[in-house]
């Protein structure tokens, strides 16, 4: 099986969450895309330590520490966004200007 | 190694992953895109397992589906997020896709030019069990654990703190 379909797959679902990110106008839905975004490089980082890795266990091992960050940054991520609902009663990322310069 | 059942799964499992995350970003119900995230992520968990990586394939299972996607929900509600069709894309969409499909093309393009014709050969990977795992995590890479025990529970904390309602 040629590596480039995991590769491939896994820049397609990147660009997925990319189109989410820009896209998307919840906050909540755009910490969804960004979890796509994690995913797939989790597929790039196994595909790559079957292939190239010195025993095949080291890719495998940076996809945990990515599960694990991704855990961290979606518990801090959500408190955020229900501390900006509580003072602005609303999640919308368009109205959330204002650090804006 | 490669048998003809591998690359079907293969298929079948990356249509489902496209089709979900497609739906994920562009549907106009919130919790069908939480639960469509669902789809993509028992995607990548059978991905794992197609690359003989079952330890990761349950660890993938139970923290993402198991809980990032139920904070994501927890999320949804708390934010009163209107249940049923809304709005949720913003004016710039068209700008936006052109944006991911060139990002697309450029990453699929290299990458298909500097890995075409390489075939994973599983011979290394198909041995491992979570045993091995564990052994090169407390041993190799034991101080990046260590690193991300303490985000995690710096993360714990933070979120608590911003969160807390009386101040």
């Amino acid at each position: 099986m040629p590596i480039s379909y995991f590769l491939v797959l896994s820049a397609l679902l990147f660009s997925i969450g990319v189109y989410g990110v820009l896209a998307r106008q919840n906050a909540v839905l755009v910490l969804l895309s960004i979890e796509l975004m994690l995913n797939s490089v989790n597929i790039n980082l196994v595909a790559f330590a079957a292939q190239f890795g010195e025993n095949g266990v080291g890719g495998q091992i940076f996809a945990l520490f990515i599960i694990a960050v991704a855990a961290a940054e979606v518990g801090v991520g959500l408190a955020i966004v229900i501390l900006i609902f509580r003072n602005r009663q609303s999640v919308d990322i368009d109205e959330m200007s204002l650090m804006k310069w | 190694m490669a048998e003809w059942w591998q690359e079907g799964a293969f298929w079948l499992f990356a249509l489902i992953m496209v089709f979900s995350a497609l739906r994920v970003v562009t549907t106009g119900n919130v919790i069908h895109a939480a639960l469509y995230l669902v789809g993509t992520l028992l995607g990548a968990a059978a991905m794992f397992v197609l690359l003989f990586a079952e330890f990761l394939a349950w660890a993938q299972v139970l923290v993402y589906v198991g809980a990032i996607v139920v904070l994501m929900l927890f999320g949804l509600m708390l934010t009163r997020a209107p249940i049923g069709k809304g709005k949720f894309d913003n004016d710039q969409r068209w700008l936006a896709a052109l944006c991911a499909a060139a990002l697309f093309g450029v990453t699929s393009y290299i990458l298909v030019d500097a890995f075409d014709g390489e075939e994973i050969s599983f011979t290394r990977t198909v041995g491992i069990t979570a045993e091995d795992v564990g052994d090169v995590i407390f041993s190799v890479y034991v101080l990046p654990f260590e690193v991300v025990s303490v985000l995690l529970l710096a993360a714990l904390v933070g979120a608590v703190v911003i969160a807390r309602r009386d101040r």
